[in-house]
């Protein structure tokens, strides 16, 4: 008798404590200032601009063979290894002036290309054979294919050379220099517009407009287009349908790449783990905007970013997660062409 | 199909001598000690039969069986630490696990009938890193990241089981789990199971519910992975974190089933064995072998130049990270599972008719192997036929 009291006082306070934590949650959200509120939202859309860059790797390779490119997170932790090194070997101190932004831009495009070879190197090793196979023999290649560039980041992790600490613990996270100073570039009110929040602005909208132009107006983007509508229907039509899907690993991974430095720079810490929670971020703002959508892409990772840096600030960022995984869980049941896919028929 | 008194024969003899291996190295001490990890590949190998029902059977690819171990470990840890009013015995507190596992399974499946193929996977995967999150937040109640500790270790008629004991045990219940899996899978059940995997319209149209079927498919994988996660707790005398359920064991449960075998009881079986094997056994064992070596200084490297400095950089890289085996983990398992869907979709011991059974022969990934896929072997089909 005594147990089930005591079992029934332990299932209350599993209750209340629930009800404790949400009345937390509203408390300090009542508290916080407009300010606030603004700065959060800088944060997010900064982050979400990033996300969205990456997230485009994700749709574009949906959109042309039905693949969730399990490794495209993975492939962009490489990239900011490979941007160390390359910091690393240019020597951290002389960043400033014009030398500064031409080092800057060597670091982007140099990682944007190795990015994009490592991705078309996969697709050519690990997805092309599986062409015929099933989706989700696809998918499982995927995942091996994150899990052997995981196991290449902590090699890397490894080398003796400064920026790696030497990498005597090459599991543990390097700080990334701050090679464009965090310092306020505006501000008004009491919100702070930061250096490194231009940079992501000055990287991704180029990057966008120009994608946009090579998918709506080239030849190639008109040969994606159609690889993407009907893959038998290109071939028939005279289009290298192996090409153009290399090609489009090849955009998407250099995408990443330079997502992924200007992710270095804004948050100045990278780690081999790193891969599997940007992935996720960008393959949930992918499906959130409906994926093989590029314009949803893009909405989504903006949604996304804002939501991270609201759930940070207005539950606690221990929740984060859960929320943003809720989402995705959500919108996969209810509407899984996401806010601007077309409602897909289920084939039978 | 009958049994052959052969098979039979074969099978009690490989039962005796994984039976006997605590008590050779009772009596011939080799200083091997692999009774331990053998315990690790039973729990294992229960995992693997449970997640082969969902993904074997069935073909829904779970990329998430890792959270129902967290719950079977959780739910066994509360029911039977002293520290909560509960305390039930091992085998009450087992019982209540495998039914909690369960419900669970039915929470996830219930909501997720209508999603397909991979993105069934990835709200699994979802649904996976909700719950370690959500173990390691609610802190009150499951003590965050220390977990829960001391648990009661397993026991057999009152008595409680030591090492040798615990390896028997749990041996006997992978594989009264392996019969039960061989049986339901001849059973009305397992076959309205693998006729969704292979055409769920057909199936339908048979007189199966395709709803109530792959319900029951979850709920019994969440129950065994349940099972698995209670089991590693009692041994261990501690829920462990939550963060040792992380996705890492999902895959190490996918790569069991499909290195095996996918659908493939047997294959499951010696799937735990290798890739667990590989994991806790052999490279453990080389990373033994090999002792902890120094880093070259580095002072050594900035003086070096040419041909010496490559050599001495290259030196230092390998004793930084190269030389120790337990780095090249996730290698491993990713080699396994790329290289086995290009060149042996089905595992190393197939389910059997898998070869008659496949619809299109031509389909690369043929036979059950190409059932991981389900809807996508008819769904390429169509997309071809489509005008």
């Amino acid at each position: 008798m005594q147990q089930t009291v005591a079992a029934a006082e332990f299932l209350a306070a599993c209750a209340l404590s629930r009800v404790d934590a949400v009345g937390g949650f509203a408390r300090d959200g009542l508290l916080s200032s407009q300010e606030v509120f603004t700065q959060q939202l800088v944060t997010g859309l900064s982050n979400g601009m990033i996300i969205a860059l990456i997230a485009i790797g994700y749709t574009m390779v949906y959109g042309i063979i039905e693949l969730i490119n399990f490794a495209h997170g993975d492939l962009c932790m490489l990239g900011a290894y490979f941007a160390l090194t390359v910091v690393g070997a240019l020597g951290v101190d002389q960043w400033a002036g014009t030398g500064g932004i031409m080092g800057l831009v060597l670091v982007l495009v140099g990682t944007a290309a190795f990015c994009g070879s490592l991705n078309w190197s996969i697709n050519r090793l690990a997805y092309r054979p599986l062409r015929k196979a099933s989706k989700l023999s696809l998918l499982v290649s995927a995942i091996g294919a994150s899990f052997i560039l995981v196991n290449l980041g902590l090699f890397w992790g490894g080398l003796p050379m400064d920026v790696f600490a030497d990498g005597t613990s090459s599991a543990a996270p390097k700080a990334f220099p701050a090679l464009v100073s965090a310092a306020p570039a505006a501000q008004i009110g009491d919100v702070i517009y930061s250096r490194t929040d231009l940079l992501v602005l000055c990287v991704t909208l180029p990057l966008m407009v120009a994608l946009t132009y090579l998918v709506r107006f080239t030849k190639l983007g008109k040969a994606m287009r159609a690889v993407a509508q009907n893959p038998t229907g290109a071939s028939l039509m005279g289009i290298d349908v192996e090409r153009v899907i290399g090609a489009s690993f090849f955009i998407g991974g250099s995408l990443g790449g330079f997502a992924t430095v200007v992710y270095s720079l804004y948050n100045q810490t990278v780690s081999f783990q790193m891969g599997y929670r940007m992935g996720m971020d960008a393959f949930i703002a992918a499906v959130l905007g409906g994926i093989g959508n590029l314009p949803g892409a893009v909405l989504g990772g903006i949604l996304i970013g804002v939501i991270r840096s609201m759930s940070d600030g207005y539950l606690e960022a221990r929740w984060t997660n859960t929320v943003v995984f809720g989402i995705l869980i959500l919108i996969l049941v209810f509407r899984p062409s996401g806010l601007l896919g077309a409602k897909l028929r289920e084939k039978v | 199909m009958a049994i052959s008194s052969k098979r039979i024969t074969i099978n009690l003899l490989l039962i005796a001598a994984v039976a006997s291996i605590p008590i050779i190295e009772k009596f011939v001490p080799l200083g091997l000690h692999i009774s331990d990890p053998m315990t690790d590949v039973f729990v294992y190998a229960i995992l693997g039969l449970g997640l082969n029902i969902l993904t074997g059977f069935t073909g829904l690819l779970n990329l998430g069986v890792a959270a129902f171990a967290a719950i079977g470990a959780y739910v066994f840890a509360i029911s039977t630490c002293e520290i909560y009013p509960f305390q039930l015995g091992f085998w009450s507190a087992l019982g209540l696990t495998m039914a909690a596992g369960a419900l669970a399974g039915f929470a996830l499946g219930a909501p997720t009938l209508r999603v397909r193929g991979d993105y069934l996977a990835i709200v699994t995967l979802g649904f996976g890193e909700i719950v370690k999150d959500v173990l390691v937040n609610m802190d009150s109640i499951t003590k965050g990241t220390q977990g829960i500790n001391p648990l009661p270790p397993p026991t057999l008629f009152g008595h409680e089981l030591g090492g040798s004991g615990q390896y028997w045990l749990f041996m006997a219940i992978a594989l009264l789990v392996a019969v039960g899996a061989r049986s339901l899978e001849r059973s009305r059940i397992g076959r309205g199971w693998i006729s969704i995997r292979e055409d769920e319209l057909a199936s339908r149209a048979m007189g199966i519910r395709p709803d109530h079927a792959k319900m029951l498919a979850f709920a019994t994988c969440a129950s065994l992975a349940a099972l698995a996660g209670a089991l590693t707790a009692s041994r261990l005398s501690s829920s462990g974190e939550p963060g040792n359920y992380d996705f890492q064991i999902s895959i190490l449960a996918l790569c069991i089933v499909i290195v095996g075998g996918i659908g493939s009881v047997r294959g499951v079986l010696l799937g735990a064995l290798v890739m667990v094997g590989m994991n806790s056994i052999v490279l453990v064992k080389l990373t033994e072998l090999m002792g902890g070596s120094d880093s070259a200084p580095p002072a050594a490297l900035a003086e070096a130049h040419g041909l010496q400095w490559a050599f001495l950089f290259v030196k230092t890289w390998a004793q930084n990270v190269l030389i120790s085996p337990t780095n090249w983990k996730f290698l491993v398992f990713g080699l396994a599972l790329v290289l086995m869907m290009i060149f042996r979709p089905e595992g190393i011991l197939p389910a059997r008719g898998s070869k008659e059974d496949a619809p299109d022969g031509d389909e690369g990934a043929g036979g059950v192997a190409g059932g991981v896929t389900g809807g996508g072997v008819s769904s390429v089909a169509t997309k071809e036929l489509r005008p």
